[in-house]
């Protein structure tokens, strides 16, 4: 278990390492570089260059952007919002995003294994067809159509929850709701489909053969069976979350990282951008440690250490 | 000899097809497709130059005429006076296309991907297989924007190079194809990335067919007449594959078209004065308030959208179920 988790650190570390460098690459390789849209004389836009250490062939100016992140954790200072370095805006959106996130990510995988779960127990019956439909509907409709819809009814048509503002619970429901809902009707889906294929093995027959009803023979020999492709896209489920909530935080007003990745991109900020891809990219990885040690927990064929 | 008792049955079973067609969901949705995409063509064309262009009828509801009377507003106005109707169909075109072009793209990438590591076998398809697994873990949505934002300026000065070239060899066509791009280059480079990233179900789908059908006695036929892989690949295993393909195909549109919506809607994707399903979204989503509500902004993209997404998604699970029933969701 040691040995597997330093091995999986290490290989993090190089995900992230790598990530930092290409964004970098990416984001200063625009055309006209970082200060183009500001309209500098040549000899402003060399100082500003030497200012952020952006002058130079771009390999010059990787290599010290990567001893300043690397051996100093220095993510740099924003290149629009000048006085305020990348860490405190990350760190002042960060706590938003990932309170956003964790609770979509909650009421999607909860809701979503619950729903399956009804449906594939009435296989068949209207309750069955019904969520099925909905699923398939809440699969097709984005999140940026759902979002307005969901504000318009609940909160200016019945004016049961506030919209807008970001703090209390009340403002954290439809916006976690609206970005889980996708996410949710694919779990359900999953769901579904591996209760029903795991049902219909040999020995779940048994163990109804030796007298237990439907719903303890799958709680005792079958949910183990039948969670694992749903643990699968769980990993990759935290990272849609975290692009998902880029709308929701842009219809319901939350200032989140999101919000600072769009407008990093739009200002050609390398360094903010780069950050915020970091952010992103440890929480990938993170998510994805969780999901494959809880793998190994759940099916015990699968060697860790292998 | 006996008589062969009249209640036997003598048919074949069932083609996909005919199962698609007792498919009613699956008819209905592709009927609608095919309207909007016919639509989508056609309605542009036809409609009256004088509603095509920026005009001074600012947020006209739907169903009003313009001051004088000669411009008729099916589905209102946007602030710069544009025409909802005319926006929403020339948006339908570039969603659609950016669709279906996407969706090639990942057919190519993705069926060639899948095909080579199915064939393949052993090693080589478990080192594939995993950095496809690598992949699927990475949220591609946040490459596309980095990348088309990084390569977006270089793209279109290539385009006008193209032009400049064709101009000086005296090649209208490749002058007047580069120039007709040169708008269009931002989303150009959007599909193409798009079609980049959107591969990857297509070639897990793919690569499971073909380890099943690789095993199969004509392929080892062919094999033992002395063709080679490639004409293998290319001339048996690829026309078993065609219907898994179409149905995959069917499946990833929508999902090319609601990415490129989701990057137009936050402003990274489709430039003005073109549109696309997501633009028109966002121009609607921007001006809605609680006292002055203009809803047909909002309303009909989300609608016409909506449905049409579901119904590409209702056509790809028809096909899916007409034509591999056992593999489900």
């Amino acid at each position: 278990m040691v040995f597997f988790l330093l091995r999986r650190l290490f290989s993090s570390f190089l995900v992230l390492f790598c990530a930092a460098s290409l964004t970098f690459l990416l984001s200063i390789s625009q055309k006209g570089g970082p200060f183009e849209k500001e309209k500098l004389d040549e000899k402003a836009k060399l100082e500003k260059q030497m200012k952020y250490e952006l002058d130079g062939p771009k390999w010059w100016q990787l290599v010290r952007y990567q001893k300043r992140l690397f051996l100093h954790g220095d993510l740099n200072v924003s290149l629009r919002y000048r006085d305020r370095s990348v860490a405190e805006i990350l760190g002042q959106k960060l706590p938003n995003s990932l309170l956003l996130g964790s609770c979509a990510f909650l009421i999607a995988s909860i809701g979503g294994v619950a729903a399956g779960f009804v449906a594939a127990m009435k296989k068949d019956s209207v309750v069955d067809v019904v969520t099925m439909l909905f699923a398939l509907a809440a699969i097709s409709v984005p999140t940026f159509i759902t979002g307005p819809l969901v504000a318009a009814v609940f909160g200016l048509w019945l004016g049961w929850l506030p919209i807008g503002g970001f703090g209390t619970w009340q403002q954290l429901i439809m916006p976690s709701i609206c970005l889980a809902l996708p996410f949710l009707a694919y779990v359900a889906r999953l769901t579904r489909n591996s209760l029903l294929d795991v049902m219909s093995l040999n020995h779940m027959r048994t163990a109804k053969a030796k007298g237990l009803d439907e719903a303890t023979a799958l709680a005792r020999h079958g949910m183990k069976m039948a969670i694992l492709p749903v643990v699968t896209y769980l990993g990759p489920m935290a990272a849609y979350v975290l692009t998902g909530s880029f709308v929701v935080e842009s219809v319901f007003n939350i200032s989140g990282v999101g919000g600072v990745f769009v407008n990093a991109i739009q200002n050609a900020d390398c360094f903010l951008l780069t950050g915020s891809v970091i952010v992103y990219a440890a929480l990938i990885v993170f998510f994805n440690l969780i999901v494959d040690v809880t793998y190994t927990f759940l099916d015990k064929r699968i060697k860790i250490d292998g | 000899m006996a008589e062969v008792s009249d209640n036997r049955w003598k048919g074949a079973p069932p083609s996909g097809w005919e199962v698609l067609k007792t498919n009613r969901a699956a008819m209905a949705a592709l009927v609608f497709v095919v309207t909007v995409a016919v639509a989508a063509v056609l309605v542009p064309i036809f409609l009256p130059e004088a509603v095509k262009q920026v005009s001074e009828d600012s947020f006209f509801p739907p169903l009003s005429r313009s001051v004088d009377g000669t411009r008729f507003h099916l589905l209102g106005t946007d602030l710069n006076g544009n025409d909802l109707f005319y926006r929403l169909m020339t948006g339908a075109q570039v969603s659609l296309g950016v669709g279906l072009i996407g969706a090639l793209v990942s057919l190519v990438i993705g069926g060639t991907y899948g095909m080579v590591s199915g064939y393949a076998g052993g090693r080589v398809d478990g080192a594939m297989m995993r950095f496809l697994d690598v992949l699927n873990s990475v949220p591609s949505l946040l490459i596309v924007m980095i990348f088309v934002s990084g390569f977006d300026g270089y793209f279109k000065d290539a385009l006008d190079a193209v032009r400049l070239w064709g101009q000086e060899n005296d090649w209208r066509w490749v002058e007047g194809l580069a120039g007709a791009l040169l708008p269009y280059s931002r989303i150009a480079i959007l599909v193409l990335s798009l079609g980049l990233v959107q591969w990857l179900t297509m070639a897990r789908i793919v690569r499971g067919q073909v380890l099943v059908i690789k095993e199969m006695a004509f392929v080892t036929a062919s094999r033992a007449m002395g063709q080679g892989s490639w004409a293998i690949l290319w001339k048996h295993l690829w026309p078993n594959l065609s219907t898994i393909v179409l149905t995959c195909l069917t499946l990833t549109i929508p999902a090319v078209i609601r990415d490129e919506s989701f990057l137009s809607f936050l402003g990274l994707g489709i430039d003005e004065p073109a549109a696309s399903w997501g633009s028109l979204l966002r121009d609607g989503a921007q001006v809605i308030n609680l006292l002055d509500s203009k809803w047909w902004l909002l309303a009909f993209p989300g609608v016409l959208m909506s449905l049409s997404l579901l119904a590409l998604n209702f056509l790809g699970d028809g096909l899916r179920d007409a034509f591999d029933p056992k593999s489900g969701s």
